[in-house]
């Protein structure tokens, strides 16, 4: 995380920074007058959005402060959030398509993005760093639900849970725009126009497995029953979630099934699948109680940080 | 889970890739890319080539519907015009009262 190459560059001139943006154009020519013979044919722009560098300036300075309910609720969404990109990440050189590789990865690295900023928030309770909270906690300190961890499976498996868990975000990130929290607010606000992309990119693929070959269907059908039984633990409320409710906070996670349900409906009805009927699963990531996943996963990404505290490259 | 078919070499088609800056001018050629279909050539594009903020607008035509001049007829093609300084508006000398030039 803030040991990347990316993240390093933005982060040295933040202390100076306070105008906002003024850092990330570091390195990109904006000036770009015509006639240039070494210019790019497109031209870059860094763009203008809340980042988790932004985030994390915010709660040093103390202008940015979670309640305890609300860092619990920071956690909890970045960790689904940090726990599906490592997994997403996995596809890297391994997509059936270059082009598919890249979308993938970019998927990933949007997740990861609000992953870093929910928990550079949540750490702002006790003055935990992003880092911190994604490296040196172990496995039931984490909030994730049980979808999140699941195993990549095929390409179809895949699929069938980033479907899932796009039209759940994005049914949740755009309900928390209007959040009486500021800062979840502004994290949500960016979020959602991401993981609108998400669902479009998954559903596409819905329907281009289900109505490709034979093959390709069974596997999508098989995708879904798989993952399906995970998506009930998405829209369970709990004390937490009841308070932050009643704040005005964010929304119950049940208030967002019906929305999810009639618009998974409508592209697997143009699938021409339907949504499996399976028994939902036990659950309990929100309680830190995961499955056998989850431990794999935290070894790999967890390894090197711990080894070699402070590393960076 | 059956074992896959082994790669039957159905590789996709290729797509060029042009796309238009916010600066508001024409769409550029930025690259191309493999897609199964026009739809899915502009989320690739899109995923590819505006990553970096790059456009507000992008088209993908499947390369093989694009006809180029052919780089061994360089000669005649764009070489010919050079030379003829009567097709540029400089060679002229501008005749006495005449307005608006």
């Amino acid at each position: 995380m803030s040991t990347t190459p990316e993240t390093a560059a933005a982060a040295a001139p933040a202390e100076t920074d306070t105008a906002g943006h003024g850092d990330i154009s570091v390195g990109v020519k904006t000036s770009g007058g015509s006639g240039e013979a070494t210019a790019s044919a497109t031209r870059i722009t860094p763009g203008n959005a809340l980042r988790p560098e932004d985030i994390a300036l915010a709660v040093s300075r103390g202008t940015a402060k979670p309640s305890d309910d609300v860092a619990e609720f920071a956690l909890r969404l970045g960790d689904d959030a940090l726990i599906l990109a490592q997994r997403l990440g996995h596809w890297i050189s391994r997509a059936p398509e270059l082009e598919e590789d890249i979308a993938l990865g970019n998927i990933a690295l949007d997740e990861l993005g609000h992953a870093r900023s929910f928990l550079s928030y949540a750490g702002g309770l006790d003055g935990r760093s992003e880092d911190d909270l994604a490296y040196f906690r172990r496995e039931h300190e984490f909030r994730s639900v049980e979808l999140f961890e699941q195993p990549n499976g095929d390409f179809a498996v895949t699929i069938a849970r980033q479907f899932v868990v796009s039209y759940y975000q994005f049914e949740l990130y755009r309900r928390l725009t209007s959040s009486t929290d500021a800062t979840l607010a502004g994290i949500a606000a960016k979020a959602a126009k991401e993981v609108d992309y998400h669902r479009d990119h998954s559903a596409q693929w819905v329907l281009r497995l289900a109505h490709g070959t034979e093959e390709s269907r069974q596997r999508m059908i098989h995708g879904f029953k798989v993952i399906w039984p995970y998506t009930d633990e998405l829209f369970r409320d709990d004390e937490l979630t009841g308070r932050l409710s009643e704040a005005g906070v964010a929304p119950q996670p049940s208030s967002l099934r019906a929305d999810f349900d009639r618009l998974t409906g409508e592209v697997l009805a143009e699938a021409e699948l339907e949504a499996p009927n399976v028994q939902p699963a036990p659950g309990g990531g929100r309680r830190g109680l995961h499955s056998e996943h989850l431990g794999y996963i935290l070894a790999e990404m967890q390894v090197l940080a711990r080894e070699y505290p402070g590393a960076s490259w | 889970m059956t074992t896959p078919e082994p790669h039957a070499g159905n590789v996709w088609p290729i797509w060029e890739v042009f796309v238009r800056s916010s600066r508001g001018l024409s769409h550029v050629h930025a690259g191309s890319l493999h897609a199964p279909d026009a739809a899915m050539a502009l989320r690739n594009a899109r995923d590819l080539y505006t990553r970096r903020n790059e456009g507000v607008s992008i088209w993908v035509v499947p390369a093989d519907a694009i006809a180029s001049s052919d780089p061994d007829s360089k000669g005649s093609f764009f070489e010919s015009p050079q030379g003829k300084d009567y097709r540029h508006a400089t060679y002229y000398t501008k005749s006495e009262g005449v307005k608006h030039l």
